[in-house]
């Protein structure tokens, strides 16, 4: 009894959440699994791997169309019940989830950044006449935002860093409010700007970091860790890749057809294979969902493996983090942490009585990893928690 | 405006400059000046609060000596003097590895621009604490402005600005040297202090003429190659120095603690202390440098005291003899005890005829604290707690009334224990409970405040956990706390330090209460926490350090010989209740048998997870940083 660990309590949860989400066109990945849909009871999918899927285009965009149809149209689902009164609140003619979902549509925007932006747009087009109105204007916009994918670890952030970049500004209580709001509208922008600009900074930090001849091993799809990886083969460095396949979306075959464009000699690993092909491999280069303040980082599942084979074997981990990602949370183990959940397919039909593990992420302890190149430049681990101190405290 | 987040740019030395930002030096200042290292100085605007406060996009702070040496030595030496403003405007400075230094000056511009700009805000506010803290501003400010007189006469409208333009004049005058000679370096912070003074006197107008830029640094041009080349004038300007600037090093270095081996100086304290002690026959040798008594011999010669003369408070003789009793233990306890105890001290002050306040009260505190010390030395919370009080005395404006000063300095004691200890309590319980989950097992070591706090409210919570309670001898303390748990319905169990192997493979969660913790995070405790910390590590169960803020010490401690208390030494042979265990009996009349029964010691902070504190959780490695940003001053409020 009282060892009941934190997975019981997930099954439990997606068990009541099986109950209720019993439409199968929102879930499958490809028809071999919708076909086996009836006989698995697959696990309910979080907001989180949504968007991912959205964004690094795993499935069909006519798919998530579908999904989210499916999703919006499913009263039970708490998800877009809280979106959709988000919205109903703002009303007025303008909803910051609309906005948020308008800036989503850039391919290579990253949702934190819409966040962001959507946010600077709430401030234009506020009709509030006080800075307190304003203000608390924001708040129920980013809680909104926030409420919209509760999972996502970058759009909290980036939302609790807006607010307090904007709002954090001691000028405020001189001005009169046009002038203090149009200050808060510059900010805001100023703030999106570098947050749409971060990741072409870590790109630039990260080249003195990759040596002619090394070899880089690299796990799931990150625009970051591709941003890196394309500067430096413009940069006319020699180098080449092992990508890991990324199961269960295959994130690495992604990679590593982009990868194999640019001209970069690209190795596919199956995930399994990485201690194996680890002693060929000078540094690993990974992306974050979130960066925690202990200094370690949640990123996809698998991550946490490869750093510890990395240390193990004196590899140094690098992380390529925007600072907007960023956030207060402090895991102190892996089911510590808000859980996203995600579908599998197997290929092969799998008995109802085996369990299946759908977490989408891991933690990876600040010990395991190196170096984190942000916008900010390149932190060890243990600084993140000094500059989330001073932006937070 | 907050009136301490200003000043931060003007000298903080301590700035880290982490990742991007503009350039400190405005595109339009003229690159073709004279070569006078004085032009490189922002402007105005940069610094100066008022102009602050029209532009929240926070400017970066301009660059300080401490960035700008390494800087130095990375372009090696300049050509000139005309070189290295320049370097420093295209350069970012981040680091070596910088991209753009070495990809293409475009690139630098496109994104040199600083990240997350609202750290400035915060960065920007040390020059007033420094001012303000400086408890002698007002005799240093004399001294300094008579010093550095020919440095000051040149900068009329002295100011922050001033200072800027020192610094990069210390950095600039001499760029070949690679370090400045210690008399030149006393000579700046002369400058700088006089500077200072100048700011405090002239207050805002400094930021108005910002469009007098231009000739003012014209005139600032002399003084350059004066100092240069002239060097017995720095040379006058450094005599009169000197004694000032040692002066002021005796007040910021920390008197050295008390080394019971230096014979010397135990004599001294013999002949001063209150409490008459007889040594401990059998010394440990390692801790010879720690006081070493006989216990029980202090008590009923003290309590005869009590009523005769003496000019130690009651209030604070009463909590001593507490303290010598062992009635009064625990960090939080003790601290308060003490605080009250001088509030009571304070009321009844009153101050001699001719004599200040300010210096009457601080003696008399000091000498307090000497007899509290004597009967217990003081734990590192406590040493934070005289801190802040002896700071807020100091800082006391000195046309206050009596009464008006009294008053506020209870309150400010009320007001420490209610932010800095009771509030602190609440927000630890507040983060803890959400690291508690059902299901878990949560041990604990002997008995803290915080934890058993934190306990009880998970437990009204409704949470569904055990608790392990590891205990040892010679104090028992988590007896207590068992019984207190046990009480509110918690299940627990309980046992000795001896078995903390054997139970720790069904913890879930280890948390500890602190002492004190330093700024290599490494945790100050009673004895035993080090063990159950490193076993739950080996365990790869998570360790939470329960511990508020103002216990918080910028010290560095590596192990635990140095610092540490010397308990009974008879508590450990002994067993009470026991007579059957009496093979020490008569241990006192060895020559060779020297027991030890050693209060405190200390964690490495690789076996500590997360440090709960009232600024949140934070990693071990991020107590430096809450000690830097919220140190000294403003720690202790």
């Amino acid at each position: 009894m009282w060892y009941r660990s934190a997975s019981f309590i997930l099954d439990r949860q997606h068990q009541q959440q099986n109950d209720t989400v019993t439409n199968p066109d929102s879930r499958p990945l490809s028809p071999s699994s919708s076909a086996m849909a009836t006989e698995n009871p697959n696990p309910s999918i979080s907001m989180y791997y949504q968007t991912r899927a959205a964004h690094h285009g795993v499935v069909t965009s006519d798919w998530l169309a579908q999904a989210q149809a499916a999703v919006g149209g499913n009263s039970d689902d708490a998800v877009s019940d809280n979106c959709v009164s988000g919205g109903d609140e703002e009303c007025k003619g303008f909803s910051v989830v609309d906005e948020f979902n308008n800036w989503r549509k850039q391919p290579d925007l990253a949702e934190a950044v819409a966040a962001i932006r959507a946010l600077a747009s709430v401030i234009r087009s506020s009709q509030a006449t006080t800075m307190m109105e304003l203000e608390i204007e924001l708040k129920k916009a980013s809680d909104s935002l926030k409420s919209w994918d509760t999972t996502s670890i970058s759009l909290t952030a980036g939302c609790d860093l807006f607010m307090r970049y904007v709002t954090r500004t001691s000028a405020l209580e001189y001005e009169d409010f046009n002038s203090a709001k149009s200050r808060l509208l510059e900010r805001a922008e100023k703030f999106g700007e570098i947050s749409y600009k971060a990741r072409r900074i870590i790109a630039m930090l990260s080249q003195d970091f990759i040596f002619d001849g090394c070899t880089i091993l690299v796990h799931g799809f990150s625009r970051v860790v591709l941003e890196v990886l394309r500067t430096a083969a413009q940069n006319k460095k020699l180098f080449r890749v092992f990508c890991t396949e990324g199961r269960p979306d295959r994130t690495g075959l992604r990679l590593s057809n982009e990868l194999a464009k640019l001209d970069v000699p690209v190795k596919l690993l199956i995930d399994s294979a990485v201690a194996y092909s680890m002693d060929e491999v000078d540094m690993v280069f990974v992306g974050a969902d979130g960066v925690v303040e202990s200094g370690g980082i949640i990123n996809m599942m698998g991550t946490y493996q490869i750093a510890l084979v990395a240390k193990s074997m004196n590899k140094p981990v690098y992380v390529a983090a925007e600072s907007y990602k960023f956030a207060r949370l402090y895991p102190l183990d892996q089911k510590d942490m808000v859980p996203a959940l995600r579908p599998i397919d197997f290929g092969v039909p799998i008995p109802s009585k085996v369990e299946v593990e759908t977490s989408a992420r891991d933690y990876t302890p600040p010990q395991y990893l190196t170096l984190l190149f942000t916008d900010l430049g390149v932190l060890t681990p243990s600084v993140v928690s000094d500059e989330l101190i001073q932006l937070y405290l | 405006m907050d009136p301490r987040r200003v000043p931060r740019t003007v000298s903080d030395p301590k700035v880290r400059q982490v990742g991007f930002f503009a350039p400190a030096v405005p595109p339009d200042r003229p690159q073709s000046g004279p070569p006078d290292p004085g032009s490189t100085s922002p402007p105005l605007s940069d610094i100066s609060p008022s102009s602050n406060s029209l532009s929240p996009v926070m400017i970066p702070p301009p660059r300080h000596l401490s960035t700008d040496l390494p800087r130095n030595f990375l372009h090696g030496p300049p050509l000139s003097p005309l070189r290295d403003p320049r370097a420093a405007d295209s350069s970012i400075p981040v680091g070596s590895y910088n991209p753009s230094e070495f990809l293409s000056p475009s690139a630098s511009t496109e994104f040199s621009e600083d990240p997350l700009s609202p750290r400035w805000g915060r960065r920007i506010s040390s020059t007033g604490k420094f001012a303000t803290s400086l408890p002698s501003g007002g005799i240093d400010v004399a001294v300094a402005k008579q010093n550095a007189v020919n440095l000051r006469r040149d900068v009329p409208d002295g100011g922050a600005n001033t200072e800027m333009q020192k610094e990069k004049r210390a950095t600039d005058a001499k760029p070949s040297k690679e370090k400045l000679g210690k008399a030149e370096r006393r000579a700046i912070q002369e400058a700088q202090r006089a500077a200072k003074a100048a700011a405090k006197g002239e207050g805002n107008r400094t930021s108005a003429p910002a469009g007098s830029n231009p000739t003012n640094t014209g005139k600032s041009v002399k003084p350059v190659p004066q100092k240069k080349d002239n060097s017995s004038v720095a040379a006058s300007e450094r005599k009169s120095g000197d004694r000032q600037a040692d002066k002021d090093r005796k007040k910021d270095v920390p008197q050295p603690r008390m080394q019971f081996d230096d014979e010397n100086r135990v004599e001294k304290a013999k002949k001063r202390s209150v409490v008459k002690q007889t040594e401990a026959r059998n010394r440990v040798e390692l801790f010879r440098h720690l006081p070493q008594y006989e216990h029980g011999t202090r008590l009923p010669e003290l309590e005869a005291k009590f009523f005769s003369l003496s000019p130690v408070h009651p209030a604070v003789f009463k909590v001593g003899l507490r303290y010598l009793a062992g009635d009064i233990s625990g960090g939080n306890a003790r601290c308060i005890a003490m605080l009250q105890a001088f509030q009571e001290a304070i009321k009844d002050y009153c101050t001699p005829p001719e004599k200040a306040l300010i210096r009457d009260l601080t003696t008399k505190i000091n000498g307090y604290v000497s007899f509290l010390i004597e009967c217990r030395p003081l734990s590192i919370s406590m040493g934070n707690a005289i801190r802040f009080l002896k700071t807020r005395v100091a800082n006391l404006s000195l046309n206050l009334s009596e009464s008006e000063a009294k008053t506020s300095l209870i309150s400010d004691i009320d007001r420490f224990i209610g932010e800095k200890i009771i509030l602190a309590d609440k927000v630890i319980v507040k983060h803890a409970v959400t690291k508690i989950r059902d299901g878990d097992v949560l041990l604990t070591y002997a008995s803290s405040s915080a934890v058993e706090m934190i306990l009880e409210h998970a437990h009204e919570l409704g949470k569904q956990f055990r608790v392990v309670i590891v205990d040892s001898r010679p104090k028992l303390e988590g007896q207590k706390l068992l019984r207190r748990l046990v009480g509110k319905g918690i299940s627990c169990t309980y046992t000795h330090i001896n078995a903390v192997s054997y139970v720790m493979h069904e913890v879930t969660r280890v948390l500890l209460g602190a002492s004190s913790v330093l700024s290599n995070g490494t945790v100050y405790s009673r004895v035993g926490t080090a063990c159950v910390a490193m076993v739950a590590h080996q365990f790869r169960v998570p360790v939470l350090i329960c511990c508020e803020a103002y216990k918080f010490h910028e010290r560095v401690q590596l192990d635990s010989i140095c610092f540490n208390e010397l308990g009974d030494p008879d508590a450990v042979s002994k067993v009470s209740g026991r007579k059957e265990i009496n093979s020490l009996d008569g241990w006192a009349n060895s020559e060779n048998l020297r027991p030890l029964n050693l209060t405190y010691d200390a964690t490495p902070s690789d076996y500590v997870s997360m440090i709960i504190s009232d600024y949140g959780m934070i990693p071990p490695t991020s107590v430096p940083v809450i000690v830097r940003e919220y140190g000294r001053e403003h720690l202790w409020i």
